[in-house]
């Protein structure tokens, strides 16, 4: 697999590490009522779809940087590669 | 028919026109008081153990292939019960036991042949871990022995046990641990299920479940609806997009495993071997082919088919350890998807749906487990408690802290 780098260009997927579901950018609140049970769900269960599956991958070997990657999980085609500190920051982050 | 000796005599001399088909193919009845999804290992083995050791009837398996088409007919057959854990031992070893009865049970020729699995060793550190291990599984009834480099030098004279980055300095045997034919076991649990009135119906894909309250009452599959008043699921790879149908996220995340095979050989391996600064693992099978894997690919798949950097990866390691195999020729890989589950140990439980249970999250070790799998799912379906030897493989695990964590790497799937 070859992930286009928004930065870098293509590079070979083996120069990453995978973290998994992009969901992970989102930490819960941990003030909220149900955090307890919040958590419990962001560290063990996961949406696992047959299809588009957005995701972390690090670019270890690489520039360093950690990217949210489209990537169709029965294809393995990859159909959009973003950086995760743009796509914290559109999600209102500030870092 | 029962096979026999004098079967196999009496159908030579009248030209093999005796044998018929091993098993039905019905179509499915309008309800079943079992329905199990997904015509694996597990679920052939479910199916029979329901009929055979808890006397229930009216039983089907739903397969959305053909039997044997996922990971039961696509892994590397190694059969083991060296656990660490106390929630998995007991269990992986009952498998064992009944692995080693089973194709008289069965009355089927599952190849299974007990020729040892050596983990070879490389540091001070893992030689302690092997020792405890080791004792870990003596104490569970297992049998382990602790082997020197001479040992292992005498049953394989040829690895390279004097890499300087990773000298062999003994392994870890367990002596009844071995192979067995992958697709045999399941067309022996689909044959000796049949016989005991099981309907095997492939082709039947499961596209939903029909809830009524908080109680099942069927599912709609690809060949109209079916009744049923408990349903088990067994789909492996699947489970996510099944167990989804019924509103369920699952902490397991689906991902491919590859396996080899090289032309047939000469016996060369005469029992399993795997390497312990790495992962790799390799037996011969009886066509003389050496069969071999490694890790997983690493990412979400549900391709069925894995990429290059991992083959290069299990090539390397398998040069690393045998450097003869260098003039050896590869002669197929494939990949199969595992139910990679958070903690790498399974899960066998009810759901908080009434009559619809789960079984899955076999990471890559489940082939090992199919009679005890289907022996303690069958108990759960039937008694609604779990089996002595499945107390700890539960669904809440994550949210109680009471994970089984063999490995030790924590709630990262692709690392187990
Ligand atoms: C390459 C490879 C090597 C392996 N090596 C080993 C090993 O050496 N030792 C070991 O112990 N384990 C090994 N494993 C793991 C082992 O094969 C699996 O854990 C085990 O086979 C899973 O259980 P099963 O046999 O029931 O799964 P499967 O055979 O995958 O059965 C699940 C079935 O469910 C069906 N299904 C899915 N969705 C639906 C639906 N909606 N409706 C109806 N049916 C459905 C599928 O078609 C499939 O037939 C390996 C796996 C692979 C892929």
């Amino acid at each position: 697999m070859i992930i286009n780098h928004p930065l870098l260009g293509p590079r070979d997927s083996s120069e990453f590490v995978y973290l998994g579901d992009a969901r992970l950018l989102n930490r819960p609140d941990w003030q909220a009522d149900n955090a307890l049970e919040q958590f419990i769900d962001y560290g063990h269960t996961r949406e696992n779809p047959a299809g588009l599956h957005r995701e972390l991958w690090y670019h270890e070997q690489g520039d360093r940087s950690w990217l949210v990657v489209t990537r169709n999980t029965v294809t393995h085609e990859i159909t959009q590669v973003e950086l995760a500190r743009d796509v914290a920051r559109t999600g209102g982050r500030s870092k | 028919m029962r096979y026999s000796g004098f079967r196999v005599i009496k159908e030579a001399l009248t030209g093999h026109r005796g044998w018929g088909p091993a098993w039905r193919d019905p179509d499915p009845k309008p309800e079943y008081d079992y329905i199990i999804i997904g015509g694996g290992g597990h679920g052939l083995a479910t199916a029979y153990y329901l009929a055979k050791e808890y006397k229930q009837s009216r039983i089907a398996v739903l397969e959305k292939g053909w039997i044997g088409s996922g990971n039961v007919g696509r892994n590397t057959t190694i059969v083991r019960s060296n656990y660490l854990l106390d929630g998995n031992e007991p269990f992986y070893e009952f498998s064992l036991k009944l692995w080693e009865g089973l194709e008289q049970d069965l009355n089927y020729n599952a190849m299974m042949s007990q020729r040892g699995i050596i983990n070879l060793m490389h540091s001070d550190a893992q030689r302690d871990a092997y020792i405890r291990r080791g004792n870990a599984m003596i104490l569970n009834g297992a049998d382990a022995q602790l082997l020197d480099q001479k040992q292992v030098l005498e049953k394989y004279p040829f690895l390279n046990v004097k890499s300087a980055r990773f000298p062999v300095m003994g392994g870890l045997l367990q002596a009844r641990a071995g192979t067995a034919r992958h697709d045999a076991v399941a067309w022996g649990y689909a044959r000796a299920a049949d016989q005991r009135g099981v309907d095997i119906i492939q082709n039947c894909e499961v596209t939903g479940f029909r809830i009524e309250g908080s109680r099942i009452r069927g599912v709609e599959t690809s060949r109209g609806y079916i009744g049923a008043k408990k349903v088990g699921a067994c789909v492996a790879g699947s489970s996510s997009k099944v167990m989804a149908y019924a509103g369920m996220h699952l902490p397991i995340e689906s991902h491919v495993l590859q396996a080899f095979v090289t032309e047939g050989l000469k016996p060369v391996l005469p029992g399993v071997i795997t390497y312990g600064a790495g992962h790799f693992y390799c037996s011969q099978s009886d066509k003389g082919g050496l069969v071999f894997g490694g890790n997983i690919d690493g990412y979400n798949s549900y391709a069925q088919r894995g990429n290059l950097p991992m083959v290069e990866d299990v090539m390397e390691e398998a040069i690393a350890m045998f450097p003869m195999l260098g003039r050896a020729r590869l002669l197929r890989s494939w990949g199969g998807i595992m139910d990679m589950s958070m903690d790498g140990t399974p899960i066998i439980d009810k759901t908080h749906i009434d009559g619809l249970y789960f079984n899955g999250g076999w990471c890559y070790g489940g082939f090992k487990a199919t009679p005890a799998s289907g022996f303690v799912y069958a108990h759960l379906l039937a008694t609604d408690t779990p089996h002595d030897t499945a107390t700890a493989f539960r669904l809440d695990r994550f949210h109680t802290g009471h994970m089984i964590d063999e490995k030790g790497m924590g709630n990262q799937p692709n690392l187990h």
